[in-house]
Formats: structure tokens, sequence, C-alpha cells
């Protein structure tokens, strides 16, 4: 696939060089026409060597440094000025795109493990203390509309019967909804899930619950796993965005707690605040919006 | 309304900032009447405390009358007089069910932070950055408390503001750091720092049965008033004494029973250790200079309790590990659990067994937290704890 795509883009820039010039947002002049010249050549050989070699991770790589040239090339034009700004900008966040899938495929081609564990499917498992029977924890999450109420990403779950469907919050304003099933009920023990077909961050799940030693409540363990868009690679970018799984996971089970011994959310001017804001002095608090159970955190 | 803001290293100001609103069913709004400047707000103030943010309001011990409780608070009223400890507790988790409360498991919204730099988080606290909640603080008109089901003590009308208001913070705090003494009868015990906590501490040492309680520090007006306020028997300026020689000459070479560090990571000396660790500090290889504390293990006679109630942070260097494990000297330590000593505290009060005003020695308006400051902190004018008046 990524080999026909290079053998396609490198043919056009070879026999058009100036109209995929002006179609990336640069200047018509001969210097980026034999830039572009060269740039095609090298995509029609990478393009060849992926399709003549078959499995191998190799040739996926010349393709990540390629893209890297690429950025960088479209970067020295951004900054360089007298270019068509708007659409350089739009093919740098195209050719950034295409380098995350090269990335990706590069990594699931190779054959070292270490690499390959970058693009193996999120895995988590975090764990909390809640000073309450179990029952009363196991009925509150077996209701799992109540889940939005401290999954800060889920928006709505509702229970159709013998499936669910969940919706949440996914990054850049957008939406993700699923079904889900329930695989496994052990009342005041175990609820686990997944989704079904069709899903497109296909997920799993399961949630224990024990009496922790000496009568100090319920221990909630909760385990999840999922293809991330970009595997762990794509979590770790998210990490940097403060979306980290683990992290998340932790917060909520930390909303749970609060939810159920101290009946709500517990908030601070700074958590209910975008940001790290406490209650502030007037200029900067206007901008910010209260919006009641939002993130805490 | 006013309140008195962060506004980066050795910056406050009082600035118009929006009233607080009630956020959870369980918060009660407070009008302040009084509020103090606490000898950690001055680790803040030096900008020793990481994830503070220009604009947090600071102030952890403060009261007033409720003015305003959510649907869930049915233990308060409008127009109750209060003082609202300075941890922030649910009363439901299991720290706070074993008293606890400044551990409580759920009053940090930012538990994360704290986790990251400690490796578990403690409760969250008013005023006290980010790491510990982003609360508001208290040395304001009006300041939001949650959880106030559980955490503000109705006060008697008949006793003054100063007389209770330090049962929000320093005289728990320093009962605390006496009671974790485990103080036996004719026990010695010496206290570094006669800050405001040293000096509660040095009081509550006294109620608790030492006989023998000395003082630490380098400026005669504190040692004073630990002398003829807090009942110490002895004072010692470690600048013109080697504290050392004089302890082992009022304990027969034994050492004190206890120590208790009530100084912090802020610690002052006159040895070489002192340049060290403040070059240390400056290019942040530790964090905190622990230079009372190690005094204090080295002090401390063999089988004894070493307390420490002054402020760390984050990371200590040259930490004599070995004193603590070959002469079984044990180490003892905490932010006051203050909901656990108001009430007793309070009766000890209206005995007449201590009055926790003569720690006072500046009044000043809310207007002037500036200046209250920069006083405490350059100990001008002899002084000892700064009280704010906002109403």
């Amino acid at each position: 696939m990524l080999g026909v795509f290079s053998l396609t883009l490198g043919l056009a820039q070879l026999s058009a060089p100036e109209r995929v010039a002006g179609l990336i947002g640069l200047k018509n002049n001969s210097r980026t026409r034999w830039a572009m010249r060269a740039i095609g050549l090298r995509e029609v050989l990478s393009g060849l060597g992926i399709l003549a070699s078959g499995e191998s991770a190799g040739p996926l790589w010349g393709r990540l440094a390629g893209d890297v040239v690429d950025l960088g090339l479209l970067g020295r034009g951004l900054t360089g000025g007298r270019q068509r700004r708007g659409r350089l900008l739009a093919t740098t966040a195209a050719v950034a795109g295409v380098a995350a899938v090269d990335a990706y495929v590069a990594a699931k081609t190779s054959r070292n493990e270490t690499i390959q564990k970058l693009v193996a499917p999120v895995h988590v498992v975090r764990s909390i203390t809640i000073n309450l029977p179990a029952e009363q924890i196991y009925q509150f999450w077996r209701k799992l509309e109540n889940l939005p109420k401290f999954m800060s990403h889920l928006e709505s779950v509702q229970d159709e019967g013998h499936t669910s469907r969940w919706r949440a919050k996914a990054p850049a304003g957008t939406h993700v909804e699923w079904q889900a099933e329930i695989t496994l009920d052990r009342p005041n023990e175990t609820i686990a899930w997944r989704s079904l077909e069709g899903a497109s961050v296909p997920n799993r799940g399961a949630v224990c619950f024990k009496s922790s030693p000496h009568r100090r409540g319920t221990e909630v363990v909760v385990e999840l796993k999922y293809e991330a868009p970009g595997g762990a690679v794509g979590a770790t970018i998210a990490k940097l965005f403060g979306e980290e799984p683990g992290q998340q996971i932790a917060s909520d089970l930390r909303r749970l707690k609060q939810v159920l011994e101290t009946g709500s959310v517990v908030h601070s001017d700074a958590s209910i605040h975008h940001g790290m804001h406490a209650a502030r002095p007037a200029e900067d608090t206007e901008t910010t919006k209260l919006t009641e159970g939002s993130g805490a955190q | 309304m006013k309140a008195t803001c962060w506004m980066g290293k050795k910056r406050v100001e009082v600035q118009d900032v929006p009233d607080p609103k009630i956020l959870n069913p369980r918060d009660a709004i407070i009008r302040v009447s009084s509020t103090a400047i606490c000898g950690s707000d001055l680790h803040l103030y030096n900008g020793f405390v990481p994830s503070m943010e220009k604009g947090d309001i600071l102030g952890h011990e403060f009261m007033g009358e409720v003015v305003e409780v959510g649907k869930g608070v049915s233990t308060l009223q409008v127009g109750d007089r209060v003082v609202v400890p300075f941890p922030i507790a649910c009363g439901n988790c299991g720290a706070c069910e074993a008293g606890a409360t400044s551990l409580c498991e759920n009053s940090n919204p930012n538990a994360w932070m704290a986790e990251k730099m400690w490796g578990h988080s403690p409760c969250g606290i008013f005023g006290y950055s980010h790491m510990l909640g982003g609360y508001a603080g208290g040395q304001a008109e009006y300041v939001r408390v949650p959880f106030a089901d559980i955490g503000p003590l109705k006060v008697p009308s008949h006793l003054t503001d100063e007389q209770v208001l330090f049962l929000s913070d320093i005289f728990p705090t320093g009962y605390m750091g006496a009671e974790m003494c485990n103080i036996q009868p004719g026990a010695v015990v010496a206290v570094w720092g006669a800050g405001p906590v040293g000096l509660f501490a040095m009081a509550s040492a006294k109620l608790l049965g030492a006989e023998r309680v000395i003082a630490i520090d380098r400026f005669e007006s504190r040692l004073a008033r630990a002398k003829d306020g807090a009942g110490a028997t002895h004072a010692i300026n470690y600048e013109d004494n080697d504290v050392y020689d004089v302890l082992q000459g009022l304990t027969g070479g034994r050492g004190p029973d206890a120590c208790i560090d009530a100084v912090g990571l802020e610690a002052h000396s006159d040895s070489v250790m002192y340049a060290v660790d403040r070059a240390k500090q400056a290019v942040m290889l530790e964090s905190d200079r622990p230079l009372a504390l190690r005094q204090a293990i080295r002090c401390c006679g063999n089988g004894g309790t070493v307390s420490v109630v002054g402020v760390y942070g984050g990371f200590i260097d040259k930490f004599p590990m070995g004193a603590v494990v070959n002469r079984s000297l044990t180490i003892k330590s905490g932010q006051c659990h203050v909901h656990r000593y108001m009430r007793p505290l309070l009766e000890r009060i209206e005995r007449g067994e201590i009055d926790p005003s003569f720690v006072v020695t500046h009044t000043l308006p809310l207007s002037a937290a500036a200046e209250g400051y920069d006083l405490f902190l350059h100990q001008r004018d002899e002084c000892q704890k700064v009280v704010l008046k906002a109403a």
C-alpha cells in the first residue's frame, strides 16, 4: 500500500514538478522544480524498494527518513517567507501524519521485539482502596450509566440490555461511539466487558472488587486493554498532552472514590478552571468558565 | 473581595479577586475575621515550594463567620463563629476514619502531582500550592471551606480571635510535635526554633509533663518569649554557644530524651555546612537544608525520639542515618492532623491552661499583608507572629 503511494507520488513529482509545487504551496521557480524532481526520484526508488522487499521493514524506515527530510524542507519554506503559508501548513500537517503512519507500519513490520512493543495494544492496570463494602461499589459500577460520573473522558453510557452504547470524548473535540457487551458478571466480585465489532478503538476491560486486609474497605482493581490509534507510540505522544492512559485511569479511580466516599467529585478552584489556575486576580479568571463536573485534574 | 495573592518570589499583593462560590454540596463560605501568616507561608514567599502560580491566594490559618452553607452541611448555620483547620479532610476515607486527617485520601484534586513528587498524596491544604490541591487560601475577606460539615470548629464568643485562631494550625502542630515525643515524667525535651510552632511545642511539652524544656534559636527576643510565654526552662542562643556541649551539660551527658525540629527546610546556622547546603540548594542539588535536623539527631540521647514538625518539601543531603540506627533513635513526623486536636485544645484554652495569644506581636489590616510578610521574614521589630484583620 505504502509502496504504491510512494510510486504514484514520485511519478507525479517527476512528470509535473511545477503543479505539485503549486499544490503544496511552494513558489514555482527552477530551484523548487529541481527539488521536486529529486524528491520524486527518491519516492519512486523507495516505492519500488517497498514493493520488491515484501515483508521487510528496511525500506519503510527509508520512507520515514524521507518524511523527516521533507518536514525539514517544509520547515525552511515556512520560515523563508514569500510562500503560500496556508497551503504549506496544510502540507506540513499532512506529511507529519504520513510520517506517523510510516513509523507505525515500520515498527509493526519490524522483527525487533523492542520496536514491536511500541505498537502493541495499550494495557493498563490500576487500583485503589475504597472505604466501603464490595457490594456497594459493585452495584454502583454495574449500573453502567454511573460510569461517566467518574470517568472523565466518557460522555454517556446507555444500558441496552445485552449490550451498551458508549460515547467518549476524543482528541481535538471529536467523539467516538461504540457498543460493548458484558462478558463476565460475578456479583460483588468481577465485571468484565469488551467492545463489539466495529468499534474504532477496540477495547476490553475488567474490574475486580476484593475486601482488603483488616476490613479496611475494598480494593478495586481495573484492567484495560485497547488498541490505541498508533499503539503505545500514540499513548506516549498522548502522554505529552496529559492524556496518558495509566494516569487517566488512576484519576478516574480517584474520582470514583470521591463520589462513593464523600458524595461528589471534589473540586478546588484550580481543578475547576482549566490548567493550573487557583482563584486568581479578576483579569485571569474572567476567561475561564465554571462547568459542572469538569475534570478534576 | 480583597485577597493576599502570591505574585512571585518575595512578592505578595492584596488584590481584588472574584468572591468564592460553593462548588461542592459540603462547602461553606466563611467571612474571615482574623487570619495569620504562618512560618510555612514564608517558604512559599521565598519560592521553595513548587507548583505555585502567580495570583494564588495565600493563607491557611483563618477564622470567621459562616455566611453560606452548601446543602450537604447540616452541622453549621449562617452566623456561626468558627476556626478552620488547615488540612482539608473528608471524614469518610480510611485515613480520616483513623484520625489522620492530614492524610485525607479525597481532598487533593491534584493528587497526581503530589504522587509524582512524594510517591503518594497527602490531603489538600488551603493556599498551599497546586500540588496540594490548588485551593484558594484564607488571607482574604472570604474563603470557601470544603467538607465544612466536619472541619470548622465553633468557638465560644467569650474567647477573643487571638485566643482561638491558632487552633487552625500552629497550636495543634506544636502540640502534635510534643505528643510524638512520648514524654515520660522527668523528660528533657529540646526544641530547635523558637518561632510560633516551636513556642507551642515547648508549651505543649510542659503541658504533657516534661521536666526541662530547652529552647534553641538565635534571636534573643524569641528566646525570651520562649521562657516567659511558653515556659521553657532553658534557652540556648546557637550563635554564642556550642549547642551540643550545652545540651550535654544540661542532661548529665545523656542528651535530651526528645528533640523537636520546629525549623524545617530553610534552617540557618553559622557552620561551614550552612554555606555548603545553601550552595547545593542554589544549584538544585538538594531542595531543603536540614541543618537543624542534623544537629537534633546528633544531640538526641540514645533511644530518644526526634520529632519533626518543621516543613520539608523535597530532598536533603548528608542525613546522619548511622546515628539513627546505631543509637536506636525514633524519627516521627507529619503534617498535623489538626481535626483530632482542635476540641481538646479548645478545652485547655477554656480551662485557662494556656492562652495562645502570647505569640502575637503584630496586628495589621489585611490590606497590609505585604508589610506583614516582610516584617516576619526579616524579623523586623522583633516580629514573632502577624495577625491580619480582614473585617
